[in-house]
């Protein structure tokens, strides 16, 4: 046999495994009845389940402590919103009716705090936060939002990206709509009605083995922003409950 | 003759059937989306601001006792930055892979350089690390695994550098471990800087990056020493107890002094417990606001 010839026979063979390989993993002619397709629980190719704490390292004084009116630094506002950060009134803002404005899904993950993610049922993903005490639901398959009025958290829609070759690989892709208006940091930095999160959700295993939470968030509006404003936060898990604090929103501190 | 065949045959076998290390391709121009620590990254953190930094009694010693003016040295003017510049700095990515000449597989990646920072080299072709008493030089030694869509680069035998460029030092015993996941059009870098000797535990940042058409600048060093004028002998410093900006971020926005000194307790949410009663608001932002 020539070399070519050889070549050709061994791709060949190789054209032929993968069906075969599959057929091993059930999937082929014989291996039992259709199984129905994967809940997008059973389909998780990460796990996000626990308590995960902030870890704030980045923006530090614009998350730790109250910024100071008028410092939007990093944030690329339109001028409509500058002149609203610029009105802001810390004391006006803490007799408003709606304290959890700087809570809502653009900047609630900006929030120190400890996040609890659960699965609500085979097709929703739960996630608390203990500061402020905010909810969010992030629906899988074919769901679609109720409508009714805008919300702080708005409708949240999820998918699976990746996954099943590592260990850690696979991401959760998070859309947001239907949010109502609020505010990015503290001191009255705002994002409008038209808001929308595009969000993804990884785990990346530390040195020490243990795994960080990390959450890009990528905030559109075109009333208030120039561009996508684009963050991202990290979280690492912790064993149990214990330091879960729930506490409600505050429009001072 | 048949012999040389059926070798030909096995390792065509072997490399058509093994799994592909390079899981999801990373090349192109990534501009860098500087809107968190914008000012950190971009004109440059305040001064004394060790906030959220896990610094170790070493290292805050060490930042205290930095003067900006010691990068006039001639001896430092050309002190271009680690690699943990990707995360404190500024600037966009440019990547590409390297392909082995004789297999065309992926040999490395390569995170092309900027002005200050020389271009990171991610072997992926499983060469050993250096010995521990090889030389060390700020552009360290890299390798990278695929772990599924995501690379892992390990980067160690680094120079002393810096983890905020305000005198937050890492040292030559520091690892960097940089995780780059990409999402269609965003990428994201995760960055832990592990450092035995200035901090208590991992310092971590995540940056993300647009895919460009345009093509970043891989232009890099080396620079060119000039005198701006530190004369001969003299090393700026400062001595404990005399940095002149100690104070200064809390009289400009009521920070306390004790938590811009940083220590692992500032990174986490109970710390705010602890200031809350010594923060004082800041007045109306006078400087540095963004926009």
């Amino acid at each position: 046999m020539s070399i070519p010839t050889v070549a050709v026979l061994v791709l060949a063979a190789i054209s032929v495994a993968p069906p075969a390989l599959e057929a091993q993993r059930g999937r082929g002619a014989g291996a039992g009845p259709p199984q129905a397709p994967p809940t997008p629980r059973g389909a998780a190719p990460v796990d996000l389940t626990g308590y995960w704490v902030s870890v704030i390292t980045e923006d530090w004084r614009y998350r730790m402590v109250m910024p100071a009116k008028g410092d939007y630094q990093g944030v690329p506002l339109t001028p409509a919103a500058r002149k609203i950060a610029d009105s802001w009134d810390p004391a006006t803002e803490a007799d408003l009716s709606e304290p959890c404005k700087a809570y809502g899904a653009p900047a609630l993950l900006r929030v120190p705090g400890r996040l609890h993610i659960t699965w609500q049922d085979d097709q929703t993903i739960k996630l608390e936060t203990d500061a402020g005490r905010q909810t969010r639901l992030f629906h899988f398959g074919a769901w679609k939002s109720p409508g009714g009025p805008r919300t702080l958290q708005g409708d949240s829609v999820g998918e699976w990206e990746g996954g099943g070759r590592g260990v850690t690989d696979g991401s959760l892709k998070v859309t947001t709509t239907n949010l109502k208006g609020g505010f990015l940091r503290k001191n009255g930095v705002p994002y409008g009605d038209n808001v929308s999160l595009m969000e993804y959700y990884e785990v990346v295993t530390q040195p020490d083995g243990s795994p960080l939470l990390v959450v890009t968030v990528s905030t559109t509006d075109p009333d208030y922003l120039r561009v996508p404003f684009v963050i991202s936060s990290q979280f690492k898990k912790e064993p149990t409950e214990a330091k879960w604090k729930p506490s409600p929103c505050s429009t001072t501190w | 003759m048949r012999r040389h065949h059926v070798v030909f045959a096995l390792a065509l076998l072997v490399l058509a059937s093994a799994p592909a290390r390079a899981e999801i391709d990373l090349s192109g121009s990534w501009v860098s989306i500087n809107h968190e620590d914008a000012l950190e990254r971009g004109a440059g953190p305040n001064p004394a601001d060790w906030a959220g930094l896990p610094f170790n009694e070493s290292g805050r010693a060490k930042a205290l006792g930095f003067n900006q003016s010691v990068i006039s040295e001639p001896e430092r003017i050309c002190w271009f930055q680690t690699q943990w510049h990707i995360a404190a700095g500024p600037f966009s990515l440019r990547m590409w892979a390297v392909p082995d000449p004789v297999t065309g597989r992926v040999q490395a990646w390569v995170v092309g350089a900027w002005e200050t920072r020389a271009p990171m080299t991610i072997w992926m072709d499983g060469r050993p690390r250096p010995g521990k008493n090889a030389p060390h030089d700020q552009t360290g030694f890299t390798t990278g695994v695929w772990n599924g869509n995501e690379l892992v680069a390990t980067t160690t035998h680094l120079k002393v550098g810096y983890m905020r460029r305000n005198g937050a030092a890492s040292s030559d015993q520091a690892t960097i471990t940089t995780h780059f996941r990409r999402h269609g059009n965003l990428l994201t870098a995760t960055m832990f800087m592990d450092d035995p000797v200035y901090l208590t535990e991992p310092y971590i940042l995540s940056r993300a990056y647009n895919l460009s058409t345009n093509p970043v600048s891989i232009g890099g060093p080396p620079c060119i020493v000039g005198d701006e004028g530190v004369e001969s002998g003299r090393v700026p410093h400062y001595l404990p107890g005399q940095n002149p900006y100690v104070g200064e971020m809390t009289k400009r926005y009521g920070i306390p002094v004790e938590a811009l000194m940083g220590g692992a307790e500032t990174m986490y949410p109970e710390y705010r417990d602890t200031i809350k009663a010594k923060f004082v608001t800041p007045p109306p932002c006078a400087l540095n606001c963004g926009g």
